[in-house]
This record gives C-alpha cells, structure tokens and sequence, in this order.
C-alpha cells in the first residue's frame, strides 16, 4: 500500500513524531511505499538540525534523517508554518534575509501543495498530532 | 492530476488558542485550488469556528472568520456541522455564519451550504470520503 504521513506536532513534547517515525518504519519493514511525510503546524520542528537532546535520549530529528537515508524518504517541510517558527534553508534565508539556516539534512521545505498532492496519490494518509 | 477525491477536513478545535483551525483553512484553500471535492465537518469546540460575531480584536489575533465565508467562491460544496457538539455549547443554527454557493457556468446556487448533520449522518459522511484530514 501506498501511504503518506503528516506529522503534525514538534518533537520531544507530543509522542506524535516518536509514533509516526515508528509507523513509518514498520510500513517499510512490511514492504509498502512510503509517498511522502508532510510537516505541518508545529511538526516543522522536527527539521532543525540544532537540536541537541540529552545523550541517553532518542534523536528525533536525526532518526527521521537516518530512516530518509536509508530509503530515500521526501521528508516536507511546510513553507508557511516553518517561516512562523524559524526554519530555515538556503533557500529561505536568501528570500527573507536571515543570517542563518538550520534545516537538518534530507529535510526540504516546499508548499502544502506537496500535501494535497501526497493525499490524492496515497491509498492513505495517517495523520499524527495531539 | 487528473484523480479527484472526495476531501473531508475534519475540525475539531476552537478558532483562537492554538492554530490549528487558521493553518487548516489554509489546507483547505490549496485543497481547492487542486480541484478535488472539497467538504468541510466541524466537530466539538470546532463549531465555535462558525459562530457569527466573534471579534478577536482583543487577544491581538486576525480575525479569520470571514474568510470562512468566502469558502463557497472556492468551490467548497458543503460545510457540515455535527449537531451534538452544537447542543452541547447550548448553541443553534441562528449562532452560525452562512455560506453562499455559486456555480459561476452553470449558475447553479445554494444560498446556504452550512448544514447541521446528525452523529449518524456525520459518521456516514466520514466513511464516504476517500481522505480525512484531520485538524
């Protein structure tokens, strides 16, 4: 089966990423498709390669990168709720004059386009949030 | 892209306090613009989205409820509200905003595409459409 996820809260204080990243894998293990995870609302947090949990912690942020290496996964990042919570790409910082970037590696930031897309693809769209 | 889907945004939370009705509609805008068939169902405190009157010049937010209004000039067909979650905030269908439809060609029209659904109805409803997006 064809599946697309939308991940719709930030990492650490919802389980929503944790669970999702989990589907994600499983989906993969058991062989199905994985069209596309859509970051929306405060979910975009999860793209900030800045973040530093302790180190007997799980690294969300790096576990979606891994999981995105190894299966050539399209992590999406929404354009207008990353520009209200600061993440930034190349991109980003050159349009809306920012000193910085932070977005983690195999993340890319496009429009919600991308998830209206993912949802008419997909045989299924699983959306984790609060 | 020719595949057309039945959408269903499902809308559960309150207009104000987190922002997850205002990036909902911005969903629902694009959603349209991709020429799928769009229908909206407001569920507990998402009712309080269509509440006529609200003015959130107070709590220094935009108000976005007339941009619910002009949903209809965005090809949404049908805006559903589930009648319990009404009851439940001792609120009525004269507590709402309505909503104009018009087909532009054909200029077919309904004055009023906001309708108060029973669980059953909106249950039905949700089993019927290809995919529920969730807010």
């Amino acid at each position: 089966m064809k599946f697309s996820i939308q991940v719709n809260e930030g990492p650490y204080q919802h389980q929503a990423s944790d669970s999702a990243y989990q589907f994600t894998k499983a989906a993969l293990e058991k062989g199905h498709e994985i069209f596309r995870v859509f970051f929306y609302h405060d979910g975009v947090l999860n793209g900030t390669r800045l973040t530093t949990p302790p180190q007997d912690d799980r690294n969300i942020v790096n576990n979606w990168t891994e999981l995105a290496e190894k299966h050539d996964l399209d992590l999406v990042v929404c354009v207008a709720a990353a520009q209200r919570r600061g993440i930034v790409d190349d991109g980003e910082a050159e349009r809306n004059g920012k000193d910085a970037t932070n977005i983690a590696p195999k993340f890319r930031i496009s429009g919600l386009g991308q998830l209206v897309e993912a949802a008419i693809q997909s045989d299924r769209l699983v959306t984790f949030g609060d | 892209m020719s595949d057309t889907k039945n959408f269903m945004f499902l809308n559960r939370r309150a207009p104000y306090g987190t922002i997850y009705a205002w990036e909902s509609l911005e969903v629902v805008l694009i959603a349209a613009a991709f020429e799928q068939n769009v229908s909206l169902m407001f569920a507990d405190d998402g009712v309080y989205q269509l509440v006529k009157g609200s003015d959130s010049s107070g709590i220094g937010m935009k108000n976005f409820t007339p941009t619910y209004r002009t949903l209809g000039d965005y090809e949404v067909r049908h805006m559903y509200v589930d009648k319990a979650s009404l009851e439940a905030r001792g609120l009525t269908t004269d507590d709402l905003i309505e909503v104009e439809w018009e087909d532009w060609e054909t200029e077919e029209s309904v004055d009023n595409i906001v309708e108060v659904v029973d669980s059953e109805k909106a249950a039905e409803l949700l089993e019927n459409s290809d995919t529920v997006f969730s807010f």
